[in-house]
């Protein structure tokens, strides 16, 4: 059985090309080893208070088990990711893996709302001047706006309203989502080429039509690569929004009150699930892409 | 010839166009474009007279920039005229265009890649408000007409170019407009192909008897397919000569080595030559 769970594993990695797997498992191996000689280095410090005798046989595992070390080897941060996810019933707020889903919750509605938003902006700037002349400045100026300085200020707006909780969250998400998918959109909604939209001329096609028929298939191209950006940085700022308000959970409530309590393996825990909730809605959005761009005929490499 | 034809056989569709046949399909009077150029206006056109009967099948050839494509676009309302009057069934361009009274075959195939041979038919007539089962069948009628049944599910980058103008034929034809309208449809494809094409386009043309206004700069080509030849010329984009053809009207390629074929062609040339200082 174990046999058989190891070749399929075995078997996934000989189906990518050996000359990809390759280099990226010795990366991986030389990044470990790297990590476990920097761990032994810094964690000097924390491991005297266990009190082995220096020089002895246990003097490199205390430096790499250390309670409170200032960098916790790979093996302990699996421990403690291990634990929080699975010592703990999902209703636990200890749960790390409720906290995840609070976080992703947040994200994904700041990444509909965000793509809806840069959507409709994208579509109104497209077909007028004026808008965009008007409104371009705008949306590029709210992106220098530190993120960090202005989510506690939409959480007291939107607290005075009586809007807490996810809602907010998703907000501070969406200001950084749709940014990306706008610029996107306006530069694929304009891809069609000028034969292509005379075409449709010549059909006396309303505007409605041209943007759905033409405009739109045209745009989905350059839109997915912009989703993906935009779905990470919303990531980035529900767990800003959760860091910098003092939020009751998601995995930047975690890695705050883990920093305040100076629990270290549990900080480390809450940034390995953020960068594994960013990867996996990276990836989702990538097997979106495949799917609808597929549908559309276009030809996969 | 309307007039042999008993109206009660007609089909009742026509009974609806008769009376727009005796206006010529297209009209131009005193034409001129004129374009802001860096170097001051330049004059893409200059009094253009012409006048197509329905059923006629027209050539404009010259040589570059003598403004035929643009003569075309003009009549498509793809390009606004500067002076002068253009009639399409005795209606303006725009007003011809919007009750879509012609199809256009551009330079390029011009289909969308997101869309099958199919779905680059039926969207014409999607976009009149067809019901989707009804465009797909008729959609399907016209890529057997260009010999493309088979086609239907494929995408344009599965297609060759030649094929992938057939495709832009039947687009074009779907609708069945009185006026189709062609922009060196043919310019981009090699020889084989284009000979293929335009027996095709011959056949089609004979069966149905369209207007068709063509644009090229084949001389062969031009003779080969036309019932009248409109040579043109350059700075400012002029008719020089209109050539009526004394070819019979049932044509096929090997009427190309034929002393009458060569007659015209030379007449043809020397027209553009004349027309070239």
């Amino acid at each position: 059985m174990i046999r058989l769970r190891r070749h399929s594993v075995v078997s996934r990695f000989a189906a990518m090309p050996a000359g990809r797997a390759l280099p990226v498992l010795v990366v991986g191996a030389v990044l470990v080893l790297l990590w476990y000689a920097l761990a032994a280095l810094l964690n000097g410090h924390s491991a005297a208070q266990t009190a082995v005798s220096p020089g002895g046989e246990g003097w490199l595992l205390a430096r790499w088990s250390a309670p409170r070390p200032v960098l916790p080897a790979p093996h302990q941060i699996a421990i403690a990711l291990w634990q929080g996810l699975f010592d703990w019933p999902f209703d636990s707020p200890r749960s790390l893996l409720l906290q995840t889903w609070i976080t992703a919750q947040a994200t994904l509605l700041g990444f509909v709302l965000g793509g809806l938003f840069g959507w409709l902006l994208a579509a109104l700037m497209v077909h007028a001047r004026t808008p965009e002349r008007a409104l371009m400045p705008w949306v590029v100026a709210s992106q220098t706006v530190p993120v960090l300085a202005l989510a506690p200020i939409v959480l007291i707006i939107l607290g005075s309203l009586g809007l807490s909780g996810l809602l907010p969250k998703a907000v501070i998400a969406m200001y950084l989502c749709f940014f990306p998918v706008t610029v996107a959109m306006v530069q694929g909604l304009r891809a069609p080429q000028r034969i292509e939209t005379e075409l449709l001329h010549t059909y006396a096609a309303t505007r409605w039509q041209t943007f759905w028929l033409l405009r739109m298939p045209s745009a989905l191209p350059y839109v997915f690569p912009a989703l993906k950006v935009a779905v990470a940085a919303g990531l980035i700022g529900a767990m800003v929004a959760e860091v910098s308000t003092g939020a009751q959970g998601g995995l930047g409530a975690r890695l705050l009150t883990a920093s305040y309590y100076g629990n270290i393996l549990q900080m480390w825990a809450a940034l390995v699930m953020a960068a594994l909730l960013g990867l996996g809605l990276t990836a989702a959005v990538a097997v979106l892409e495949r799917v609808v761009l597929r549908k559309h005929g276009r030809r996969i490499a | 010839m309307s007039a042999l034809i008993d109206p009660d056989t007609l089909p009742r569709s026509s009974a609806v166009v008769t009376p727009l046949i005796a206006k010529p399909a297209v009209e131009v009077r005193g034409a001129s474009v004129i374009y802001p150029a860096a170097d001051g206006p330049m004059q893409a056109l200059k009094d253009i007279d012409l006048r197509i009967a329905q059923g006629e099948f027209i050539s404009l050839i010259g040589p570059s920039g003598c403004g035929k494509t643009t003569l075309l676009r003009v009549i498509a309302d793809l390009e606004p005229i500067s002076g002068g009057q253009v009639w399409v069934n005795g209606l303006s361009p725009r007003e011809a265009r919007q009750a879509r009274a012609y199809g256009y075959v551009f330079q390029a195939p011009a289909l969308f890649a997101w869309r099958t041979v199919l779905g680059n038919v039926m969207l014409p007539l999607r976009i009149q408000g067809m019901r989707k089962e009804q465009a797909a069948g008729v959609a399907r009628e016209h890529l057997l007409r260009v010999g493309l049944n088979g086609f239907e599910s494929k995408y344009p980058w599965q297609l060759s170019g030649g094929m992938q103008q057939r495709v832009s034929i039947a687009r074009a034809l779907a609708f069945e407009p009185r006026l189709l309208m062609m922009d060196e449809p043919f310019g981009a494809l090699d020889e084989i192909t284009r000979d293929d094409l335009n027996a095709q386009l011959q056949a089609l043309w004979q069966s149905e008897r369209r207007t068709v206004v063509f644009v090229t700069h084949s001389i062969a080509e031009a003779v080969y397919l036309s019932t009248r030849i409109v040579v043109m010329s350059s700075r400012p984009g002029r008719i020089v000569d209109v050539i009526d053809s004394t070819l019979p009207d049932t044509r096929t390629l090997d009427l190309r080595d034929t002393p009458e074929f060569a007659a015209l062609v030379h007449r043809v040339r020397k027209a553009l030559a004349q027309g070239h200082h």
